[in-house]
C-alpha cells in the first residue's frame, strides 16, 4: 500500500476518478494508517465508527435529508458524495468541527462524550465533493496552544523527532499529515495555530482570508480571528481544499466566499512579482537556523524572478499583546456556554447552581483554558475594558493600516513562519509567556485578517539539540492581501517547486518512513 | 413636616415580536407547547453554532422605532451580555448597547430614550419538591421561548404617578398592538413592563435612588405596584431611612414587594461588540418599506381629530384608541356630510351608541349609512333626541334598518308646531295644572316642568323639548 | 500588578473555581501577562478607530422562514440531567438576572 499512501491528494482524486486505482483500496489504506496512529494524533478514527449507532432523531432512525446549507440540523448527506473533486478521499479533521453523531471534544475534557446534533458547514463541503471523514485529531483543548501539550487527551508528539512538540493547536492535524496518518488534514488557526504546527511539521499549511470559508460548526474560540484551513503535503492539495471549501454560507454572517472561486496553481516564477521584507525583522528574537532558511528562501525568490523590497510593519510588534487581550476576551465569552446544563460534563450536579457552574468548569477545563478565560474576563470587566480591549482593537486597526500600507507598495508580505524549530516536549510548559512568543509572525496576518501561507522551506538544527541533533523543518510564510489567494497560492506553488523541500530533506520525511519510527 | 415628595418614574417594556421564528435562528416561535421541542443546535448553543438575524425581527423593530417617533440609527451593532444563569443557554445574551436601532423618540408627553433589538430567555420552571434530585430542589429549563426576538423600548423618567404610568403603558401597548409587530398580552407575557421608581422633593431636578419594579402582568398591578413602592419609598424617607438601589417583586395578589437581589455584588456584564454579527445599516428602501407600512396610530390620530374635527382632546384620545371605533366613527362623519357636526356625531358613538351595544350584550355596531341617516333625522329635527334613542335600539337589533321607516312605523316622527296637534296637547296640560300654570305665571321657572313632563308622556317623546316649552310660554302669554 | 482579590472577583465571575495554589499561580502568571500586554497601554492611539471586525459587510439577514427544529430527543440526547423532556439543574439561589 506505501504507493497509494505515496500519492498527494490531488493525484489520488485523479486517478481514482480515472478508474486507475480502487477508492476502496485508497480509503482502506489510510484508515490502516491512521490507526496505527502512535503520534496521539487522532482522538477519534473511523474504525471506530462501526460502533456508534447513528440514531439521531431519537426513534431508531437516522437524521432526515435536510434542507441544504440553510438548516443546520437534519442537512448531513446520509454518506459523503459518490463524486466530486475529493471523491474517495479520506479527511483528518481537527476535533474543533462540529461531525453529527461523531465525538467532537475540542481537546476538552469537558466535551467527553459530546456527540453533535450537526456537522460543521466545512466538513460538510468536504464531504459534498465525495471526501471521508478519516479521524478527529488531536489538539491544545480549544484551540489554546502552540504546542499541543494543552489538550485534556495528552499531547500529540512531532513525527520528525517524538521528544518534540508538533505546534499547535492544530498539533494533531499537522502530525497526522507530516506522520503520514493522513493526506490532508482540517485545522483552524486563531494567531497560528495552522501555520505554526505546519512550520514544525514541515509541510503546508493555509490561513485563508478571515470569511473565506464559514465558520460554521467550528467550535469558536476567538471568533473575530478564528478561520479554518487545510494541511497538505503540497500547495496544490491546500488549493484542491480551499476550492471546495470556500464559499458564503447562510449560516455564517461573517462569511464572504472566495469571488470566482480557486483553481489549482499551475506558476513556476515569479517575474514580475515583489515581495515585502519587514524591515522590524532584522531585531526580531529568532533562531540562527530559522534565519539562515529565511535568508536562502529569499535567495531563492529573487532566482525566480521575484523582486525583494523591504516594507516596515511598526505595529506588528504589539500584535502579540493586542491578540493576548483580544483572544482570550472573545474566548472567555464564547467558552461561557460549558456550564453543565444542555450538554457535556456535569459535576456537583445536585448541588446550589453556582456550585455547579463552578465545579463543571473546574473539573472540565486545563489550566490553560482558565488562564485565558481569567485574563479575557479581566479584560472586558468593568473599568479595564477601555485599557485593554479598546486599545488592544485600536492597536489592531493599526496593524491592519500597516498592511495596507505595504500592499499599496508590494504584492506579499513574507517572514519565518516561527522564530524557532520544533522544540521540546515540556520545554515552555512553565512559562505562558515564552509559549505565546511562538505566535509571533503569524499573529499580525490573523489581526489584519488576511491569508498567509506556511511553506516548509528547509532543515535547520535546533538551538536546544545538542551537537549532531537531527535537523527539523522550518517554515517560511508568505501573507498576501485579503481575497488573494489565488495570486498567493500561484506564487507558493512556484516558490515551492524551485525550493523542493521534499528532495533536500530526503529520508528524513517522515511520511516516506524517515524519522516515523524513531 | 417631610417636604413633599414626588414620583419619577421611567418605563422598561420588552415587546415580544410575532414573527415565525426566533431572532437567530428558524425554530418556529410557540406558546404553551410541549418544551424542547422548538430547539436547534442554534438556540440551545451548541459548541459551534452562529447567529443569523431575523429579517422581519428588524422590520418590526424600524416599524416601532418610527411609531415612537425615534431617531433610526444610520449603524447599529450587537452586543454581547455576558451573565449565567440557566435559561442563558449561550451564558450572554445578544442584545444592543451603545449603539441601538432606535434612539431617542417621543411617544404623547413622554420621552423615548431607546428601543433596541435582542433576544429572549428561555423558561426555567422551578419544580420544588417533585423535582428533587437527591433532596434539593430543582428546575427545568424549557428553551422553547428562548431566542424569540424582543424589542426593549426604554423611556425617560418623564412619569409623574402610577396612573400617568398606566395609562401610558396601555398608549404603548396600543400602538403597538396597531403595528401588528406583537401581541402585547401582559398575561402571557408578550408584553413586560418593569418600572423603575424613585421619588424627590418637588421641584428638584435630581434623581433619588431608584429600584426596579418587576413581574407586574397587568395595567392594574402596574398601577398598584408603582403605588405600593412610592408609598413605601415615601414613608422610608419619611422616617430618615434611605432607599436602596434594588429589583423588587411585586405579588399582586398580597401587595407585598420582595427583594430579588441586591445590584450590592453589582453585575459587571462585560459587554462587548458581538463578533459573530455584522451591523445593521438601513437601506433607504428598509426605512420606506417600513414607513410605508405604518397605519396611523392612536397618538397621531387624537392630535388630528382635535385640529380637523374640532374634537375636545378627552373624546379624541378615546375615538382614537380603538382603531375599529375610529375607522367607523370616520365612516359615519363622511356619511353624515353637513347634516351634523363631527362633534355631534362623536357624542352619538362614544356616548348613546356604546350605551345601546353593551344594553343589547355587545351587539354589533350598526352600518354606517342607518347612523348617519339618524343623526341626521335628530339634528334636523325630524325626530327627537329620546325619539332617536328608540331608533337607535332597533338599529342595534337589525343593523340594516331603514331609519326614515322605523320612525314611520313606530309613531316617532317629531311633533311639529304646523298642524296645531303639539299645541292642543300643551293647551290640554295646562288645562290638567292649573296650579302649575299659575306658579309659572307668577315667576316659578321650575314649574313648568311639570308640564312639560305631561306633555312628554301624552306624546310619547316624539315632542321636540324647546318647542313645548316655546308653546307653554306662549299659551300662558309670557 | 494582579492581586488575590482580583483574581477571586475574576474568577467568580467567569464561574471558575481556584483553589489556593491556583490563585497564587495565575496571579503571578497574569501578572507576567499583563506586564507585556500593558505597553500598548502606552500607545498613543487617540482617534484611532477600533476593529472589532475584519469583515465589513452589513445588513447580512435571514429570512423569517420557520426551518425544522430538533425533535427533543435529539436536543436532549447529550443533556447530563434529561428529566421531563427538560433539562434540569439545581435551583438557582437568589442569583438571577
Ligand atoms: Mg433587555
Ligand atoms: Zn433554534
Amino acid at each position: 500500500m506505501a504507493e497509494l499512501t505515496d500519492l498527494t491528494v490531488a493525484e489520488a482524486a485523479a486517478k481514482i476518478a480515472a478508474g486507475e486505482i480502487s477508492a476502496e483500496e485508497y480509503g482502506a489504506a489510510w484508515r490502516a494508517a491512521a490507526a496505527a496512529d502512535e503520534l496521539n494524533a487522532y482522538l477519534w478514527t473511523a474504525e471506530h465508527a462501526e460502533s456508534l449507532e447513528p440514531d439521531w432523531n431519537g426513534d431508531g432512525e437516522s437524521a432526515p435529508a435536510g434542507e441544504g446549507e440553510a438548516t443546520p440540523y437534519g442537512s448531513n448527506a446520509p454518506a459523503p458524495a459518490e463524486s466530486g473533486p475529493l471523491a474517495g478521499v479520506p479527511i483528518a479533521i481537527k476535533d474543533i468541527f462540529t461531525t453529527q453523531g461523531i465525538p467532537t471534544t475540542a481537546g476538552s475534557r469537558i466535551l467527553e462524550g459530546y456527540r453533535p446534533p450537526y456537522t460543521a458547514t466545512a466538513v460538510r463541503k468536504l464531504t459534498a465533493a465525495g471526501a471521508h471523514v478519516l479521524g478527529k485529531t488531536n489538539m491544545d483543548e480549544f484551540a489554546m496552544g502552540s504546542s499541543n501539550e494543552n489538550s485534556g487527551y495528552g499531547p500529540v508528539l512531532n513525527p520528525w523527532d517524538r521528544g518534540r512538540v508538533p505546534g499547535g493547536s492544530s498539533g494533531g492535524s499537522a502530525a497526522a499529515v507530516a506522520g503520514g496518518l493522513a493526506p490532508a488534514a482540517l485545522g483552524t488557526d486563531t494567531g497560528g495555530s495552522i501555520r505554526q504546527p505546519a512550520s514544525l511539521c514541515g509541510i503546508v499549511g493555509l490561513k485563508p482570508t478571515y470569511g473565506a470559508i464559514s465558520r460554521f460548526g467550528m467550535i469558536a474560540f476567538a471568533s473575530s480571528l478564528d478561520q479554518c484551513g487545510p494541511f497538505t503535503r503540497d500547495v496544490t492539495d491546500a488549493a484542491l481544499l480551499l476550492g471546495v471549501m470556500q464559499g458564503m454560507d447562510q449560516l455564517d454572517s461573517t462569511s464572504v466566499g472566495i469571488e470566482g472561486g480557486i483553481e489549482l496553481p499551475t506558476r513556476e516564477d515569479l517575474a514580475g512579482l515583489r515581495f515585502g521584507v519587514p524591515r522590524e525583522l532584522g531585531e526580531a528574537t529568532l533562531d540562527a537556523g530559522v534565519r539562515a532558511v529565511f535568508e536562502a528562501t529569499v535567495a531563492r525568490i529573487e532566482e525566480l524572478g521575484g523582486q525583494i523590497v523591504e516594507i516596515t510593519l511598526p505595529h506588528a510588534e504589539h500584535g502579540i499583546s493586542a491578540y493576548y487581550v483580544l483572544a482570550p476576551a472573545e474566548a472567555s465569552s464564547n467558552l461561557a456556554r460549558f456550564d453543565g446544563v444542555r450538554y457535556g460534563l456535569r459535576e456537583a450536579g445536585d448541588a446550589d447552581l453556582v456550585e455547579m457552574y463552578e465545579t463543571t468548569r473546574s473539573v472540565g477545563f486545563g489550566p490553560e483554558v482558565k488562564r485565558r478565560i481569567m485574563l479575557g474576563t479581566y479584560a472586558l470587566s468593568s473599568g479595564y475594558y477601555d485599557a485593554y480591549y479598546g486599545q488592544a482593537q485600536k492597536v489592531r486597526t493599526r496593524i491592519a493600516q500597516d498592511f495596507d500600507a505595504a500592499f499599496a507598495d508590494v504584492d506579499f508580505v513574507i517572514t519565518p513562519t516561527s522564530p524557532s524549530v520544533a522544540f521540546e516536549l515540556g520545554a515552555k510548559t512553565d512559562d505562558p509567556l515564552a509559549m505565546y512568543m511562538n505566535d509571533f509572525f503569524t499573529v499580525p496576518m490573523s489581526l489584519a485578517g488576511i491569508p498567509a501561507i506556511a511553506l516548509p522551506a528547509g532543515l535547520a538544527a535546533p538551538e536546544d539539540g545538542g551537537d549532531g541533533a537531527p535537523r527539523l523543518p522550518v517554515g517560511f510564510q508568505i501573507a498576501a492581501p485579503a481575497f488573494a489567494e489565488q495570486k498567493l497560492l500561484e506564487a507558493a506553488h512556484a516558490l515551492e517547486g524551485a525550493l523542493g523541500f521534499e528532495a533536500a530533506a530526503g529520508d528524513a520525511i517522515p511520511w516516506k518512513g524517515g524519522a516515523r519510527h524513531a | 413636616m417631610p417636604e413633599e415628595l414626588e414620583a419619577v418614574i421611567g418605563l422598561e417594556i420588552h415587546v415580544q415580536l410575532a414573527t415565525r421564528t426566533k431572532m437567530f435562528c428558524g425554530c418556529e416561535l410557540s406558546f404553551g407547547d410541549e418544551p424542547n421541542v422548538h430547539t436547534c443546535p442554534i438556540c440551545l448553543a451548541h459548541p459551534g453554532v452562529l447567529p443569523v438575524p431575523n429579517e422581519e425581527a428588524v422590520r418590526y423593530a424600524l416599524k416601532i422605532g418610527m411609531a415612537l417617533g425615534c431617531e433610526i440609527a444610520p449603524r447599529s451593532i450587537f452586543h454581547r451580555k455576558n451573565y449565567f444563569y440557566p435559561d442563558n443557554p449561550k451564558a450572554y445574551q445578544i442584545s444592543q448597547y451603545d449603539i441601538p436601532i432606535c434612539g431617542e423618540g417621543k411617544l404623547g408627553d413622554i420621552r423615548i430614550t431607546r428601543a433596541h433589538l435582542e433576544e429572549d430567555a428561555a423558561k426555567t420552571i422551578h419544580v420544588g419538591e417533585s423535582g428533587r434530585i437527591h433532596g434539593s430542589a430543582a428546575s427545568l429549563v424549557d428553551f422553547n421561548r428562548g431566542g424569540t426576538p424582543l424589542v426593549e423600548i426604554v423611556t425617560e423618567p418623564d412619569l409623574r404617578g402610577a396612573a400617568e404610568a398606566a395609562e401610558w403603558a396601555r398608549l404603548l401597548r396600543e400602538t403597538v398592538r396597531q403595528l401588528g409587530v406583537s401581541d402585547v398580552n401582559m398575561e402571557e407575557g408578550s408584553l413586560r413592563v418593569d418600572a423603575n421608581v424613585s421619588v424627590r422633593p418637588a421641584g428638584s431636578t435630581e434623581l433619588g435612588v431608584k429600584t426596579e419594579l418587576k413581574n407586574m402582568n397587568s395595567f392594574r398591578f402596574l398601577q398598584r405596584g408603582i403605588e405600593a413602592e412610592l408609598e413605601r419609598q415615601r414613608e422610608l424617607i419619611g422616617a430618615e431611612g434611605t432607599v436602596e438601589q434594588e429589583t423588587l417583586h411585586f405579588d399582586p395578589a398580597s401587595g407585598d414587594l420582595t427583594s430579588l437581589r441586591s445590584k450590592e455584588e453589582a453585575h459587571d456584564y462585560r459587554y462587548f461588540p458581538e463578533p459573530d454579527l455584522v451591523a445593521i445599516a438601513p437601506t433607504e428602501a428598509m426605512l420606506q418599506e417600513a414607513r410605508d407600512s405604518l397605519p396611523e396610530l392612536p397618538a397621531a390620530r387624537t392630535a388630528r381629530y382635535e385640529a380637523e374635527l374640532g374634537l375636545d382632546e378627552a373624546q379624541a384620545r378615546l375615538l382614537a384608541g380603538d382603531p375599529d371605533q375610529a375607522a367607523y366613527f370616520e365612516a359615519v362623519v363622511a356619511a353624515v356630510g353637513e347634516a351634523a357636526e363631527p362633534r355631534v356625531v362623536a357624542n352619538w358613538v362614544t356616548g348613546d351608541l356604546t350605551a345601546a351595544l353593551r344594553a343589547a350584550d355587545d351587539a354589533e355596531r350598526p352600518a354606517v349609512q342607518p347612523l348617519a341617516d339618524l343623526i341626521g333625522a335628530v339634528a334636523s329635527k325630524q325626530v327627537s333626541h329620546a325619539g332617536g334613542k328608540q331608533v337607535l335600539a332597533i338599529l342595534v337589533a337589525d343593523g340594516d334598518a331603514d331609519v326614515a321607516a322605523v320612525i314611520e312605523r313606530e309613531g316617532l316622527a317629531q311633533m311639529g308646531g304646523d298642524d296645531g296637534e303639539l299645541a292642543g296637547i300643551v293647551a290640554a296640560a295646562i288645562e290638567a295644572d292649573p296650579a302649575a300654570a299659575e306658579q309659572i305665571r307668577s315667576g316659578n321657572g321650575k314649574a313648568i316642568g311639570a308640564i312639560v313632563g305631561a306633555v312628554m308622556r301624552e306624546t310619547k317623546g316624539r315632542a321636540d323639548g324647546g318647542e313645548v316649552n316655546r308653546l307653554i310660554r306662549e299659551q300662558l302669554g309670557l | 500588578m494582579i492581586d488575590r482579590e482580583q483574581v477571586l472577583h475574576v474568577a467568580r465571575l467567569a464561574r471558575l473555581r481556584l483553589d489556593e495554589a491556583e490563585v497564587e499561580t495565575i496571579a503571578g502568571e497574569l501578572s507576567g501577562i499583563l506586564e507585556h500586554v500593558d505597553r500598548i497601554r502606552g500607545l498613543d492611539l487617540e482617534g484611532v478607530e477600533p476593529t472589532s471586525h475584519v469583515v465589513h459587510l452589513e445588513n447580512v439577514l435571514r429570512a423569517d422562514q420557520p426551518w425544522q427544529s430538533m425533535p427533543p430527543a435529539v436536543a436532549l440526547a447529550n443533556a447530563p440531567e434529561p428529566f421531563d423532556g427538560a433539562f434540569r439543574v439545581p435551583s438557582p439561589q437568589a442569583d438571577a438576572d
